[in-house]
């Protein structure tokens, strides 16, 4: 069999399970891949001598009939992920030469589950930014390409969404704090889901916005998708947040129909200057759903407008006390000292070094918002905007609304470089359609539908109760089945 | 509300990062574009809206107030830029 870094999860666990090849093989080709992949920036700290010792062991485990749900699939982790002994960077020079002591919740139930790690992904700088220009290691490519400029694959989770869309893995870990695993996934055509806050353990995956912050996996198929969040998903002692409740078979939740049920559109989410492409799109995923059997009524979520706002003052306030941490003291980089300095300056030139722009910029907002005098008017007022955020949804939902579809991104994927002189609100407007789920700590999935009239993919959002994941997935289903998205980037790198 | 020069070195002070003083003009303006961006919050009526806390409604879970984890004064120590004798070592702070 060739190219066996193209299959999916879910073909590569019933063709391992049926002796019909072997992990090794199925890891080397993803490792070949890779190494002929560098064009993209997507795999930043590579380990292919773990992943083919975890490979042979999984295949001994196979062997014995004994293949929990990922055994011997290779995936990519998020550089965000803490793994023991490998370099954990959040794609930041002030964590240069980190390599953890211990194994993140997330990366180490993926591990449980038989999963082959291949390396660390490229990703934004703690995971602040949408295009993947805020890293340390450079630009994430998209593998799409329209003509001779290299685009963007989104943010923060870029590099995740790069290796996914070019084949290097067959899965990989996300992270999603305003948008981060559903616009990269809309940008590169594939499927991507961020589950109900506390769903996935938060313990050892680096800290941006805690209360926004969750894991999720980057697929190249529903199924997939589903497959993977069943592995990553757990209760964990370790995270305060993480919820004590059982995780469903998420695969078989897939089988269920949705006649019947009903699907909202937001009226808020058509919004100005949106596209033509995008708004047909969405009237088409809108019709597929209708044709399956759902039941599509027009809603309201009032508040809409105000997420963003509200999510960069929480976030960056967060971020600021979050990142604290990061002082030359305990790990990574220490900035040379000058005679005569005392600590501050030691604090003040390791963190100016450190950090890159981006980053000094959403903790010095953080910090403002959180200053006294202005904690009631930014901090406090955002907490209060968005428990009105979260109503609007409860309230859609109370009503008999089981998911929501909106678009996924007000835009396909745009050109590395072009939006470097824009003010930085303009890239905050990326994660218009998909920050409000963060905010009221719903489920999301992005599912690719479509390509715009350049031959970029699109993507649709789906926006479900919460810990309804089951429930998501199989609307998602349904939508991926009538979209038919087949398309893949042609090779170029 | 606007940022001016002073206010922009104060929170950078604020937040431990060196700011050259030629940087600030350019640091106050864009934290201005920021900051109208989100005074658009004003617009909303928050009267009698309780600030979130909590976006799950579980309660924090409580547990034994007993040590679970220590003696790993090594990896403790593994990633410091500058660890002496079992320290981490730092710049004299007390004369």
């Amino acid at each position: 069999m060739s190219d066996l870094n193209k299959l999916t999860l879910a073909d590569a666990r019933d063709n391992l399970r049926d002796k019909e090849i072997t992990s090794v093989e199925l890891t080397e080709a993803c490792l070949s891949a890779v190494d002929r992949a560098k064009a993209l920036n997507a795999f930043v700290h590579d380990t292919p001598d773990l992943a083919l010792e975890q490979a042979k062991a999984a295949d001994a485990r196979l062997a014995e009939g004994d293949a929990p749900s990922m055994c011997g699939l290779p995936i990519g982790i998020k550089d965000l992920f803490c793994t023991k002994g490998v370099a954990s960077q959040a794609a930041s020079a002030i964590l240069k030469g980190f390599k953890p002591e211990y194994e993140s919740t997330v990366s180490q139930n993926l591990r449980d589950a038989g999963a082959v790690m291949l390396g660390k992904l490229n990703m934004d700088e703690f995971a602040m930014g949408s295009s993947n220009e805020t890293s340390v290691y450079g630009d994430v490519v998209n593998p799409w390409k329209v003509d001779d400029r290299n685009l963007t694959p989104g943010g923060s989770s870029g590099g995740s969404a790069s290796a996914v869309a070019a084949d290097l893995c067959l899965a990989a870990t996300g992270t999603d704090t305003g948008g981060s695993i559903r616009q990269p996934a809309a940008f590169t055509g594939i499927v991507g889901i961020k589950p109900t806050y506390g769903r996935c353990s938060r313990w050892g995956i680096v800290a941006f916005a805690s209360s926004l912050d969750q894991a999720g996996p980057m697929t190249k198929t529903v199924r997939d998708a589903a497959i993977m969040l069943e592995a990553m998903c757990s209760h964990d002692p370790k995270d305060s947040t993480s919820v004590d409740m059982a995780v469903p078979n998420f695969e078989a939740a897939l089988e269920g129909d949705i006649k019947g049920k009903t699907i909202g559109i937001p009226k808020e989410y058509r919004m100005d200057g949106m596209p033509d492409e995008i708004e047909a799109l969405w009237s088409q995923g809108t019709e597929m759903l209708k044709d399956a059997g759902a039941k599509v009524v027009d809603i309201s979520l009032p508040h809409t407008k105000y997420a963003l706002p509200a999510y960069y003052v929480i976030a960056p306030a967060e971020a600021s006390s979050n990142l604290a941490r990061y002082d030359g003291v305990r790990y990574g980089h220490r900035a040379k000292l000058s005679q005569g300095d005392g600590i501050t300056e030691m604090y003040e030139k390791t963190r100016a070094e450190g950090f890159g722009p981006e980053v000094q910029r959403r903790i010095m907002i953080g910090t403002y918002v959180l200053s006294a005098g202005f904690y009631d008017a930014y901090y406090n007022r955002a907490r209060k905007v968005r428990t009105l955020i979260k109503k609007d949804f409860e309230d859609v939902f109370a009503q008999g609304v089981d998911a929501i579809l909106t678009p996924a991104t007000p835009s396909a994927a745009f050109a590395l470089g072009e939006m470097k002189d824009a003010d930085p609100v303009q890239m905050y407007l990326n994660d218009v359609f998909t920050v409000t789920v963060n905010l009221a700590g719903l489920p999301g999935i992005s599912v690719p539908a479509g390509l715009d009239k350049q031959g970029l993919p699109l993507g649709l959002q789906l926006i479900g109760k919460p810990f309804e994941e089951g429930e998501l997935l199989q609307f998602a289903h349904t939508l991926e089945r009538a979209a038919g998205f087949v398309a893949k980037p042609e090779k170029w790198w | 509300m606007s940022i001016d020069i002073t206010t922009a070195a104060k929170v950078a002070k604020l937040a431990r990062i060196k700011v050259e003083d030629d940087a600030l003009p350019s640091l106050a303006e864009e934290f201005n574009a920021i900051l109208g961006f989100i005074e658009q919050l004003e617009e909303v009526d928050v009267d009698g809206v309780e600030p979130m806390t909590s976006v799950t409604p579980q309660r924090l879970k409580r547990r034994e107030d007993v040590v679970t984890d220590g003696d790993q004064q090594e990896k403790v120590l593994s990633n410091a830029p500058d660890a002496r004798e079992g320290f981490f070592a730092v710049p004299k702070v007390v004369e």
